[in-house]
């Protein structure tokens, strides 16, 4: 959680304390927190119209943002990039290129922003730490620097098909590895079938297993899966679970399914999360992943943003968007701008 | 010996029953040859108000009910009828001079158009509503919906004009939900008062069909004014200014059907029924998410 | 600078090369007008766009006799596929030349051009594609075989939708086989004579659309003229309930589509996003100037507090200024004239002891320009909820019950749209029955389609356009009328 005054942490995102034991976000549903009690919250909140939500992400996204709009989105865009490989053929090169990528996205122009995270499996999340080495948050924060956080997937992902003991020794390890946010996926299974409470103690016990021996924390985002879901009403539900839970993000997916980060999904959380607010002053991150492979994909999401939660939103600590591809069509944006040419792919790296 | 008879009172059908001209005034209906027939009442400008009020709290009961329940009411007219052929044939020979053989056959016809439009009542909706194909991820319906109260100058002369005239201008209306107020033949008042009474003991609720007797020039001006009024046929208001009533009907965009060439009946169409329609297209949002 | 600074992003005006003056368009040809002409302007800054001719009444009845020669000679004797091909033919053209028809559109109009481009004009090609197909299947119109035209249509178009209400007349006149004089709006001539022009790229034959430009007496010459057989109006009660009284007596067809004064049902299970936004476009959309605009806001006054919270919070993202640039959400009042009743009835509001509230929000200085107003502690007696505003004015009342809801709702003499919001299927289609109005939009609103039927109950208007109905208002039965 952060209400404004409240610092920001090492990795850029705001921490959310366990409110949820508290009892604060808990007087919303009105009893003990039950299966039933949260049935009854969850499944009370209105529908979603999928027509008219679609219609107005589809009326956010012809904002038309050129010249010096265009500049200061490409630039905001690339600080709000968590550079992902998640790769059953992900080496511990590959990790350290993507790590150089974040670090000098572009070698041919020294102003170019550098990214909020790298996103990783957890068993690289110690490589991505050293490789980073002074840029890595922490450590650049202690020199007054703003770093580069390293994120770790975990819970078994994808599918969080597993036991709560392997899911929370998964985010342990990555913890222990350095990892300074921790994207756990919900059990889906647990979900459809209405389960809630389940969702919600596993969600519990991976904050809790993000806590460090010193005091911090590995801050959490939760991965919906709304590809999975389907339906808005249960992406909306789950939004509101997962923020009741005490997830510092949530996030749409894993990247892994065939239906990943629509505007729409991504408006409707950005909808939760700004009614959150409202109701409680806290303000919960939301990190679309998967899917958005242009800058002009980005710059919807920046207008959804901007114009649903505000633009308070759009920094590091509340808003991601996890991508791969996305890089390379932004710094081929920037180059467009600053030449006043077109560029070309082999003027961009691979990574 | 002969027995005397008994005579009937003709009096107004509105809200159903059947009062008296608040005014008080009768006139006097003869036959062809001039000879006295009846007194009918004379209705007023109040008695038009009345009716129009009896008329439009009628509306929701009717326009609400069922259409296969409108329908089933309206052919238990025609049931009701069918048994009073005699009553009917005798008002019409004494009323509009008709041979025996000529009055029985207008009985008939009155008969079959309401079998004809009760049979309309739930097939309207299919016949002139659409499903629409709209460019969008949308349920859009168009279907016809009656327009409230109307009120209707029934024919004034013509071969049966007092009976098959008023039901072929009435019964339209009433097929999708109208309520309405009539002025009836002045001349012949006699059918539709005596239709009143099958209606009044019909399953019509009351206020649905309001009848008035008098002279048409002085009560339409009324009925073509009245804000609460939705429609006006004219279809019997060729012998008035009934330029003049369009005009009036006009101030509060009154539907209007101007006067029909020839004496007689109104032909029966669907176009009549659809007069007095009003299409209403309802648009939602179809959505699988 | 924030990010919601968005930099100007205007669309070229460079596309529109318009006259310096128009004259009328009768019987395939620009000819000069008797009456004195006029200056059209922008009204987003009052710049002269071009000098338009008046037509007087000798004027209208050359169009007339045009219409009625293009009528005997030509357009009712031509097979009912080739006046598709023509209609066609036409939609093409829009479509092709769509930035342009938009971007003048938004010119003189004050209309944002994200609405003209991606809501007008669209529209506009769709009806002349509708409509074309129906050319060679008049006997499926529902009026038996072999229905016949009515002969010359006059048309009078109003000047929130110039290009769009155009489409709306002409396409079903020409496909029914009548013959047109149309009259445009006296502020927003511009897209009609440029759609004269495409009308002369589809060698349309000379006569069968004639427009003419004027005031209100140029459209009093076309009602009052003895030889048109058909009277097509859209836009005020108090002038198409002239038209019904000129027209009384004759045997002209009329088709009336006029004010509106909607009522938008919020109930408190509504899918509460969408309804906002159903809401904002409801009202706010072409500022405010739509017959059917969703301008009274009934709620469930269990969620009043919440749904007007909400809304003033989305209204603060409203952009208001430049037409033609792409994220203007709210452009220019057309005329100065408007924008003095809006105003009047926005005092008269307040003076009632309404509350009116609005976002911050500049005005430009040149212009005619209102900022978006909602006005909560609105009574069902007060004039800003009883009378068309048509400007960017919601009056916020609440209600308890359905049936409630249904009764306020009803209570206007007027009866063109309604809007319900609710996630509960089965209350929607009765409260859907329950309403004395054309069109219901339910879970959205200011839908529009070529295939769906357009028009009022009681004061709104008699007569549909859109759709198989919107043809037959310009066909009789083969048999007689």
């Amino acid at each position: 959680m952060s209400t404004q005054s409240e610092p920001l942490l090492a990795s850029g995102i705001a921490h959310r304390p366990g409110h949820a034991t508290d009892g604060g976000a808990l007087e919303l549903l009105d009893g003990p927190l039950t299966d039933r009690t949260l049935r009854r919250y969850l499944e009370g909140i209105p529908g979603v119209d999928a027509v008219g939500l679609e219609q107005r992400a589809a009326g956010l996204g012809t904002r038309s943002i050129k010249t010096s709009s265009k500049a200061l989105a490409l630039d905001r865009v690339i600080r709000l990039i968590d550079l992902t490989t998640l790769e059953g053929a992900d080496t511990p090169g590959k990790v350290r290129s993507l790590v150089a990528k974040a670090i000098t996205p572009d070698p041919s122009d020294p102003t170019c922003p550098r990214l909020a995270a790298v996103c990783v499996y957890g068993d690289l999340a110690e490589v991505a730490v050293e490789a980073l080495g002074t840029f890595h948050a922490p450590v650049a924060r202690a020199a007054g620097q703003q770093g580069i956080a390293v994120a770790a997937v975990a819970t078994a992902f994808p599918s969080g098909r597993a036991s709560l003991a392997v899911k929370l020794a998964d985010v342990e390890y990555a913890v222990a590895a350095g990892a300074d946010e921790i994207d756990m996926v919900i059990d889906r299974g647990a979900f459809l079938s209405g389960r809630y409470l389940q969702v919600f103690d596993e969600i519990r016990a991976v904050k809790e297993a993000c806590r460090r021996p010193n005091g911090e924390d590995a801050h959490l985002k939760v991965i919906l899966e709304v590809g999975e879901l389907v339906t808005y009403d249960n992406a909306r539900r789950a939004s509101w679970l997962a923020v009741l839970a005490g997830a510092d993000f949530i996030k749409t997916s894993t990247g892994k399914v065939a239906s990943n980060a629509t505007l729409p999904m991504t408006l409707l959380m950005l909808e939760v999360v700004r009614d959150w607010y409202r109701l409680t002053g806290e303000k919960v991150g939301v990190k679309p992943a998967g899917g958005i492979r242009t800058s002009k994909d980005a710059i919807k999401n920046l207008v959804t943003v901007a114009e649903t939660a505000g633009e308070e939103w759009l920094q590091p600590s509340l808003f991601r968007i996890g991508a791969s591809s996305l890089l390379n069509d932004v710094l081929l944006q920037r180059q467009k701008a600053r030449t006043g040419h077109y560029s070309g792919a082999d003027y961009v790296t691979i990574d | 010996m002969t027995r005397l008879a008994v005579p009937k009172t003709y009096k107004l059908y509105i809200g159903g029953k059947f009062p008296r001209s608040e005014s008080g005034r009768t006139y006097e209906v003869a036959d062809t040859s001039g000879a006295f027939l009846a007194n009918a009442a004379q209705a007023s400008r109040k008695d038009a108000r009345d009716a129009v009020v009896a008329a439009r709290a009628a509306v929701k009961g009717w326009s609400g009910s069922t259409a296969y329940n409108r329908g089933q009411v309206l052919y238990r007219i025609a049931e009701l009828l069918e048994g009073r052929r005699a009553q009917f044939a005798d008002e019409l020979v004494r009323s509009e001079g008709l041979s025996e053989r000529r009055a029985a056959a207008v009985v008939d016809t009155a008969i079959d158009r309401w079998v004809w439009f009760a049979g309309w009542a739930d097939k309207v909706a299919q016949v002139l509503g659409n499903g629409n194909p709209v460019a969008g991820p949308y349920f859009n319906l168009s279907v016809p919906e009656p327009t409230g109260v109307v009120a209707v100058i029934a024919p004034q002369a013509g071969e049966g004009h007092s009976l098959t005239g008023f039901v072929s201008a009435v019964a339209p209306a009433l097929v999708t939900g109208n309520t309405v107020v009539v002025v009836a033949s002045r001349t012949a008042p006699l059918s539709a008062i005596s239709l009143s009474e099958v209606l009044a003991t019909s399953d019509v609720p009351g206020g649905v069909v309001n009848v008035l007797t008098g002279d048409p020039a002085e009560i339409a001006p009324w009925l073509a004014s009245h804000a609460d009024v939705n429609a006006l046929d004219l279809v019997g208001a060729g012998a008035l200014d009934w330029v003049q009533l369009q005009m009036d009907a006009a101030e509060t965009l009154k539907r209007v059907l101007q006067p029909e060439d020839g004496d007689g009946a109104p032909v029966p169409t669907l176009a009549r029924i659809s007069a007095f329609t009003e299409t209403k297209t309802v648009w939602h949002t179809k959505g699988l998410l | 600078m924030g990010f919601l600074d968005y930099a100007p992003a205007p669309e070229s005006r460079s596309i529109v090369h318009l006259r310096q003056s128009y004259g009328l368009f009768i019987d395939g040809e620009f000819v000069d007008g008797q009456g004195p002409s006029f200056t059209t302007i922008s009204p987003a800054t009052e710049e002269p766009l071009a000098e338009i001719a008046t037509a007087d009444d000798a004027d209208v009845d050359r169009a007339v006799a045009a219409a009625r020669k293009a009528y005997d000679r030509v357009w009712s004797r031509m097979s009912g596929s080739d006046r598709g091909k023509y209609l066609f033919r036409i939609a093409r053209l829009v479509q092709e030349r769509a930035r342009e028809l938009a971007v003048a559109e938004s010119l003189n109009n004050g209309k944002p051009i994200k609405e003209s481009r991606d809501v007008d004009v669209p529209l506009v090609a769709a009806w002349f594609f509708y409509y074309a197909g129906w050319a060679d299947k008049l006997d499926h119109a529902g009026l038996g075989p072999d229905p016949r035209p009515l002969g010359v249509a006059g048309q009078i178009i109003p000047w929130n939708f110039p290009l769009l209400m155009l489409a709306w007349k002409i396409a079903p006149a020409l496909a029914s086989g009548n013959t047109v004089v149309l009259k445009p709006a006296e502020t927003t001539p511009l897209t009609a004579l440029l759609f004269a022009e495409i009308l002369q790229q589809a060698d349309l034959p000379p006569g069968v659309v004639n427009i003419v430009t004027g005031a209100g007496a140029t459209g009093q010459a076309l009602v009052r003229h003895p030889d048109v057989d058909k009277i097509a109006f859209t836009g005020s009660t108090a002038v198409g309930r002239e038209i019904a009284k000129a027209t009384a007596g004759t045997r002209k067809r009329l088709t009336l589509e006029l004010g509106g004064k909607a009522a938008n049902i919020v109930f408190d299970d509504a899918p509460i996003d969408q309804a906002i936004e159903g809401i904002v476009n409801g009202i706010f959309s072409n500022q405010g100037h739509v017959c059917c605009a969703g301008s009274r806001l009934l709620v469930q006054e269990n969620v009043h507090d919440d749904v007007v919270e909400r809304l003033k919070q989305r209204l603060t993202t409203l952009r208001l200024g430049d037409p033609l640039d792409k994220n203007t959400d709210i452009g220019a009042i057309n005329s100065a004239e408007q924008l003095a009743r809006i105003r009047e009835l926005t005092a008269a509001g307040e003076a009632e002891g309404a509350t009116p509230w609005s976002p911050p929000c500049v005005l430009p200085d040149a212009g005619f320009w209102f900022a978006p107003t909602i006005f909560t502690g609105v009574q069902t007696s007060s004039r800003i909820a009883r009378e068309e505003i048509f400007g960017p004015v919601l009056s916020i009342l609440t209600f308890r019950t359905p049936q409630e809801a249904i009764a306020k709702a009803n209570n206007t003499p007027y009866g063109l749209s309604a809007g319900i919001w609710s996630d509960k299927g089965s209350r929607v289609l009765a409260v859907a029955d329950g309403l004395r109005a054309g069109v219901v939009w339910t879970n959205t609103f200011n839908r529009f389609d070529p295939a769906s039927p357009f028009g009022g109950y009681k004061e709104s208007g008699y007569g549909r356009e859109g759709g198989r109905q919107g043809l037959a208002a310009y066909l009789a039965p083969s048999g007689g009328m």
